[in-house]
């Protein structure tokens, strides 16, 4: 437990510093007008909220799936579930624009839901040979997906509502418009009440059988929650990529994948991270401020690379 | 008992299993033999409902595989595969401990907390329980899936070539323990065995397959003979007696 004592006073630092950055001037106005107030409570506490619901959900939804696709490099943006997502708030948005943003977000969990299951239906149909072979039939049939969506979004000229989904941006983030993001962390409660099963499927599936394990409705549950996580993210602040797939691996190398030991510092320092990234890139162009999503995307671009390049050095 | 009944196993129009029906008494060691490509190794998949059979029916102690609640059977019988690559990066102990998923569902009971730790005393890996598993070398390894298997306390335990890739050391030293696996907690274990000398010295029942069906079956003075050991491997071979033991040479 040592790690996660070190990992929440961090977090609760960076969430002080998150509340506490941005262009808009608190010094003027928290005893006077309660302008200030108004910015923190309207703007800067939801961004850090938003911020940290999204990076513990995502956290926890790349470990699951590296479980259930016993793959290390999979995550939702290497597993055609994120755009699987974005296609479906794309179709909603063309056929049914008058749903609530909720009904939206669980169709984009159904296509995210169908999208991950054809990947690892996919998985199981090819033999595999190379263990990076699975990120790259992810990423693939990711662009598939994307390409399909970006055809039907340049007919309906909707590219830049695609653009919001596929990039993630907290910089939007209001009070009354990140709410659906709280469902992120009871997914993530779900997933720590069942965390010892989700290690079981990582054994294997023979493991998993042999040691009792129904093996179809633990990869439909983890399946389940990984498509709603990144269907709440996706639908409210936009994917943040790599993210999933670093803290695990990363965590993973430190202390194991016990997960029920392991995932409440999943969660932390997914929330460290993005708050950590955010903060980033809100204060190097300041007063512009640089997406959360791309500055995750050169962090863990980098990280990724090495974890790539190191992985023969551990498989020993 | 495990009783096996007509049991087929097909892959297009070649017959893996095929119509195969034998009773492994409960108690003691049995070796299953055979060339490569006998279907040792679907059957015992099949027993423990690894693999879905095509026909046929496989009953233990009267709970029918393939009707029995996944968890219920992991009580009566545990198999310990071959090919033991797993990515979650596990220490020993977490290993051994989720032998007991099917009675604790991941909640550790002072029972099971006692059955991990006598099952890493009994292989030998105490020095090495909070070791990750990759950073073992392949004997250690094998032992902390066996330890595993032993920690699941079945009343059947079922090994698919356990000595496979082990250097002469380990392989002695594991069958020893499945030895002592059947003689001292009396459990029935099943083991399917490429090395026939392994089979003769530490065998009470050898099983014979070859070609998808059951060629013979027996004790190993009966089993380890010239005219058998040709009909099931199509190998001339001497059978030595060396005290109690049949020694099969094969080199000549």
């Amino acid at each position: 437990m040592k790690p996660l004592l070190i990992a929440i006073p961090v977090i609760l630092l960076l969430a002080v510093i998150s509340v506490l950055t941005g262009v808009g001037s608190l010094a003027s106005g928290l005893g006077g007008d309660g302008r200030g107030w108004l910015l923190i409570v309207e703007s800067r506490v939801p961004r850090t909220l938003a911020l940290m619901l999204a990076g513990t959900g995502l956290a926890v939804a790349g470990t699951i799936m590296q479980m259930l696709a016993r793959n290390r490099f999979v995550e939702p943006s290497t597993a055609g579930t994120a755009e699987s997502a974005a296609l479906g708030m794309l179709l909603t948005m063309i056929f049914a624009p008058a749903l609530p943003v909720a009904a939206k977000m669980a169709v984009a969990a159904l296509t995210a839901l169908a999208g991950t299951a054809l990947f690892l239906k996919i998985l199981r149909q090819i033999p595999l040979r190379s263990v990076l072979m699975v990120p790259l039939v992810g990423i693939m049939l990711g662009g598939v997906i994307s390409a399909i969506t970006t055809f039907v979004a340049y007919r309906y000229d909707m590219m830049q509502s695609m653009g919001a989904w596929i990039s993630g941006d907290f910089s939007g983030v209001l009070r009354g418009r990140y709410e659906l993001l709280w469902i992120a962390l009871v997914l993530t409660l779900i997933a720590y009440v069942t965390a010892a099963r989700f290690t079981v499927i990582g054994m294997g599936e023979e493991i998993a059988r042999n040691v009792g394990l129904d093996y179809n409705k633990v990869v439909t549950l983890g399946l389940g929650i990984v498509s709603m996580v990144t269907a709440t993210v996706v639908a409210t602040v936009g994917m943040v990529p790599f993210l999933g797939l670093i803290v695990p691996n990363v965590i993973s190398l430190v202390v194991g994948d016990n997960l029920r030991r392991t995932l409440p510092l999943i969660a932390a320092t997914g929330a460290g991270l993005v708050l950590a990234c955010d903060i980033v890139g809100r204060v190097i162009i300041a007063p512009y401020e640089i997406p959360v999503g791309t500055v995750m995307g050169v962090i863990g671009s980098v990280v990724f690379l090495y974890l790539l390049l190191s992985r023969r050095a551990h498989a020993g | 008992m495990i009783e096996i009944r007509d049991v087929t196993k097909s892959y297009g129009s070649n017959a893996v299993v095929d119509r195969v029906s034998m009773t492994l008494p409960a108690g003691g060691l049995t070796s299953i033999i055979g060339p490569n490509g006998a279907g040792k190794s679907t059957l015992l998949s099949i027993v423990s409902r690894l693999m879905p059979m095509d026909e046929g029916q496989v009953v233990i102690d009267g709970l029918d595989v393939s009707r029995t609640a996944g968890d219920v059977l992991a009580r009566r019988l545990s198999i310990m595969r071959q090919d033991n690559h797993i990515t979650a990066r596990l220490s020993v102990r977490d290993l051994v401990a989720f032998g007991r998923y099917p009675y604790s569902k991941g909640r550790l009971t002072a029972v099971d907390v006692e059955h991990i730790e006598r099952s890493i005393a009994y292989v030998g890996l105490q020095a090495f329980e909070h070791r990750f598993l990759d950073e073992l070398s392949g004997g250690q390894r094998q032992r902390a899936f066996i330890a595993m298997v032993l920690c699941q306390d079945t009343d059947y335990m079922l090994f698919d070539e356990p000595l496979n890739n082990l250097d002469m050391k380990h392989a002695v030293e594991t069958m020893k323990l499945l030895r002592r696996l059947a003689d001292d907690f009396a459990k029935t274990v099943v083991v399917v065995l490429h090395d026939i000398n392994f089979a003769s010295a530490y065998s009470d029942r050898i099983v014979a397959m070859r070609g998808g069906k059951l060629a013979f079956e027996g004790a190993p003075k009966d089993m380890i003979e010239p005219s058998r050991l040709q009909a099931i491997f199509d190998v001339d071979c001497r059978v030595h007696a060396v005290g109690e033991k049949r020694l099969v040479n094969y080199f000549e």
